[in-house]
């Protein structure tokens, strides 16, 4: 630690602003993932000119700054892998303003997701990304992340619904990107910022569209008894174009983890069960709904329930978006996998993910935006078991390495972070990394910026290591 | 012809056939821009061979742009430098479709209407609805970044473009993106390339999220005394439930652009004489969903069309909807056609705003003496056209201080106005890419990470980068 810088962040953000005891530092050394990397310094800045000055500092000490919202990210985005400055918005979490006309809302980045919602509902309005963790994430993070959710199955990620920033470069020079009127000139600076995981700047507001909320919604469970029903339903319904809003799938292993701590009515002994929303038009949901309900039986659904108010709806998505704390009871440790393929090839993913939790000694349980071909494969191991967690990241690593020979993705919503950085070659050739890497040293000349994501360290090898060096788990309660 | 010159089009020859290298001066000035034609012309007929032009224009210095079907290629500033024309039109393939997850890969030179027809056998389609939409390829609607009607509903080509295929400005060939719906893994660098006049780099090959063909559609016309009236009865329309896939105002002359013989030309089918007037303002909407959705739409809209005082409301037949819509979508290729020198603003403003900006922009014309057309996209942008008589010193004077005062005007109202569409001549007075950006440097980083030569496109970018 060094006294001078210490001394500089307190004079810039007061005592109460700076955290840099050990016992303090070690609540900041993990997110939602599996890794973990100790800041030297939290911070708390209170606005953009403190950001700047944070910048400022990390510059001329030449230590590594990092961005944090809640701490709910999947990857290790805000994991300060180098040590250094972890600057935390949780103090920046005002909403500046909402433009009801417009549809519009400004607000800093440490306003938790499902708190905008919540703020604009009674004007009839939403924030539309609702990742599981909306209650806690914040809208910086999810920009950061650019932050997917059960609905966003119909109506887009994050980076569909923001309009304009203000950011803090990693030199301290504080620009306005994009614009609250649509089209703003030149390259889409927003495009290429909102999901760049922290490395190209600190964000210190945020313009959001809002949605108006939904005539109707209407909540269905699909009950089956193979999982293979329930995957080709979900491909037949995409190859018909139907799209609801929402199209979540959970296994039987997940459904019975959730079951015993949710009661959200979800069949014991069901090997899968898809969970819809529709919404929009009660004369399209209508419709709608009974199409879905006619693929799922088609495909020998046991049972097609259908939610009868608000009470039974929420709690069935009260299943869904709790799912990950149920789990947690089942086995204290788990990896949570984000991996994406093409909507047809689900049945065929879902088998080899069984196979490889076979290979590897471990049952997976999947639950997951089925609509989307995004998996969540989750994975429960024993933190105090070194050999088993490396198998764990092993076998996650394979199936990842799957989706990607389906012509899917290493991340659909969790991002790359420190998590994937090694996976980054399974889609990316030298060349195409190389550009971002560029694009990367163009605004963050230094590194300084949240360094160590995203891109493998070592290029160029090929070779990619699956199951790369085990890191000291997480534990998770 | 220097030296270089004159061996260009035989090294060209070594990467593509000869057969496919042009050094004719009439036929190089097919791919003029803003009135400068190439040295030589080269139409490779692979990804290969284009990364291998790329290579030898970045050895050589030579400033590229490429083209596909040429229909936009105006739109910027004038280009600095312009040795070779990249025709991208042979790479026109369609690389992989799947139907089954809503996704589709093709080469950059596909036209969109291939495209279209290919997708159709699947009961789907791309809501690229862009002007010239009968010529454009896919890669020239990305690089030129205009937008489509279709957006009020489906959002523009950032909202459902997966992943791009591209070679920079080294030739270094390059990828971002995939081909799955959802997908954060790395920069998403191929929305860059939207709108970026090829600045950035070559388009080669780009993946897209299609969508599902929609069952039934109905179309509505309500006439309006004024623009006010026309935009309360936009505003009511969004205090409500309902989901539009097309909302566009039209001014009383650009109806009478829409009925037209230019329009009529574009147009697939014809269109009644008194379904538009050229004395009003005319909003156009267009619905899809099941049959009770749509009647609903029907009855609804003719609701809202009362309260905001319209003078009538005519929903258009199944013959006539598919007409109004292609001349809605070409409305630029028809303005352009209508005056020697039509010049054409691009303007964006927060919705409530429209009724004053528009206010603002009559007066600015008006005051000039210039005729004008407005379309005006329901989400708040606004594309005007200044329509003047000639082509001479005169007209372009009040064009040029009625496009400049009508970006400043804009620029007080927290809007974005650009100038896409200009004579050639008089771009050097007209604030084409607007008032200037406060990011302007950011992109300036960009463009050197793609091009630190600046051999694409050069000078034709905002900033004349």
């Amino acid at each position: 630690m060094d006294t001078r810088l210490l001394h500089d962040l307190k004079d810039l953000l007061g005592r109460d602003g700076v955290l840099h005891a050990s016992e303090d530092l070690i609540l900041y050394e993990n997110d939602g993932s599996v890794e973990v990397g100790r800041p030297t310094y939290v911070v708390f800045p209170r606005n953009t000119s403190d950001v700047a000055g944070i910048v400022r500092l990390a510059n001329r000490h030449q230590v590594p700054m990092i961005g944090r919202g809640a701490g709910t990210g999947l990857s290790g985005g805000a994991v300060a892998r180098k040590g250094g400055i972890l600057a935390v918005f949780s103090r920046m979490n005002r909403i500046l303003g909402v433009d009801v006309e417009n549809l519009r809302a400004v607000v800093e980045p440490g306003v938790v997701n499902a708190d905008l919602s919540l703020a604009v509902a009674h004007l009839g309005l939403y924030y539309v990304p609702d990742p599981s963790s909306q209650k806690a994430c914040t809208i910086g993070g999810n920009v950061s992340e650019n932050s997917g959710g059960p609905h966003t199955l119909a109506y887009g990620v994050t980076t569909n619904h923001v309009l304009a920033m203000e950011v803090v470069l990693p030199t301290g020079e504080v620009i306005r990107l994009g614009s609250t009127a649509l089209d703003p000139p030149g390259y889409d600076l927003m495009g290429l910022f909102v999901g760049s995981e922290g490395t190209l700047a600190l964000v210190t507001e945020i313009t959001v569209k809002l949605t108006r909320l939904p005539e109707t919604v209407k909540t269905l469970l699909a009950i089956f008894d193979r999982v293979d029903d329930a995957t080709e339903t979900v491909a037949e319904l995409t190859a018909r174009g139907i799209t609801p809003a929402a199209c979540e799938m959970l296994d039987g292993w997940t459904i019975r983890a959730v079951e015993d701590y949710v009661h959200a009515g979800f069949p014991m002994d069901a090997a899968a069960v898809l969970l819809f929303d529709l919404d929009g038009l009660r004369e399209a949901v209508e419709v709608d709904a009974e199409a879905v309900a006619d693929v799922c039986q088609l495909h020998r659904a046991r049972e097609v329930r259908v939610a009868r108010d608000a009470r039974e709806r929420d709690l069935l998505w009260k299943g869904r978006k709790n799912a990950f704390g149920a789990v947690g009871r089942i086995s204290p440790t788990y990896y949570v996998q984000d991996g994406v393929i093409p909507r047809t090839k689900l049945p065929a993913t879902l088998k080899r993910i069984e196979e490889i939790g076979k290979k590897y000694g471990f049952e997976i349980g999947n639950i997951f935006h089925a609509g989307d071909g995004n998996l969540h494969p989750i994975i429960p191991f024993d933190s105090r078991d070194e050999a088993q967690f490396r198998r764990a990241v092993q076998s996650a690593d394979e199936i990842i390495q799957f989706c990607v020979e389906m012509g899917g993705s290493i991340t659909g919503e969790h991002g790359v972070g420190m998590e994937k950085d090694r996976l980054m070659p399974l889609m990316f050739s030298d060349a195409d990394m190389d550009m971002m890497r560029r694009i990367r040293d163009a605004f963050n000349p230094k590194g300084l910026l949240n360094p160590e994501k995203i891109f493998p360290n070592t290029k160029g090898c090929g070779e990619i290591r699956v199951g790369g060096p085990p890191r000291a788990p997480a534990a998770r309660a | 012809m220097s030296t270089a010159a004159k061996t260009l089009p035989s090294r060209l020859a070594d990467i593509a056939s000869p057969a496919q290298v042009i050094h004719d001066p009439a036929e190089l000035r097919a791919y003029a821009v803003d009135g400068k034609d190439p040295l030589v012309a080269v139409r490779p007929g692979s990804v290969e061979e284009v990364v291998e032009v790329m290579r030898f224009a970045a050895s050589e210095k030579l400033a590229v742009i490429a083209s596909g079907s040429r229909t936009k290629l105006n739109i910027g500033l004038p280009p600095r430098q312009y040795d070779l024309a990249l025709d991208m039109m042979r790479l026109d393939c369609i690389v992989a479709c799947d139907p089954g997850d809503l996704t589709v890969a093709v080469e950059a030179g596909i036209p969109l209407r291939k495209l279209a027809g290919v997708l159709a056998e699947h009961k789907q389609f791309l809501p690229l609805a862009v002007p010239y939409f009968d010529r454009a390829t896919v890669g020239g609607t990305l690089a030129s970044g205009v937008d489509t009607p279709l957006r009020q509903f489906y959002g523009t080509a950032r909202d459902y473009l997966l992943g791009v295929e591209y070679v920079t400005g080294e030739g270094v060939l390059a990828k971002s993106g995939g081909r799955v719906v959802k997908n954060v893994s790395g920069y998403d660098v191929h929305k860059l390339m939207i709108g970026s006049l090829g600045t950035l780099g070559v388009i080669l090959r780009i993946n897209f999220r299609t969508f599902t063909l929609p069952e039934r559609s109905r179309a509505f016309v309500a006439l309006f005394e004024n623009a006010r009236r026309a935009l309360d009865m936009r505003h009511r329309m969004a205090q409500t439930s309902l989901t539009p896939i097309t909302l566009d105002i039209f001014s009383p002359s650009a109806t009478r652009l829409l009925l037209s013989d230019a329009a009529a030309r574009r147009g697939s089918g014809a269109l009644p004489p008194d379904l538009l007037s050229n004395k009003h303002w005319a909003l156009t909407t267009g619905f899809t969903g099941n049959d009770k959705v749509v009647e609903r739409y029907g009855a609804e809209l003719g609701r809202m069309a009362q309260e905001s005082g319209a003078m009538r409301m005519s929903e258009l037949s199944p013959e006539q909807a598919p007409a109004a819509f292609s001349r809605k979508r070409e409305f630029i290729p028809i303005a352009l056609e209508s005056s020697p020198a039509a010049t054409i603003l691009k303007i964006s403003v927060l919705p409530m705003r429209m009724n004053e900006m528009l206010e603002a922009a009559a007066r600015i014309a008006d005051d000039n003496s210039l005729p004008w057309a407005a379309m005006v996209r329901g989400l708040g942008v606004i594309f005007l056209a200044l329509l003047p008589g000639e082509k001479n010193e005169d007209w372009r004077r009040r064009v040029t201080l009625t496009a400049n005062h009508t970006i400043a005007a804009c620029g007080s109202l927290e809007g974005n106005a650009t100038v896409p569409w200009c004579p050639s001549e008089w771009k050097s007075s007209v604030k084409i890419w607007g008032l200037e950006r406060a990011d302007a440097a950011q992109m300036q980083k960009i463009k050197k990470v793609f091009d630190p030569t600046s051999i694409l496109s050069p000078g034709r970018f905002m900033g004349g980068s």
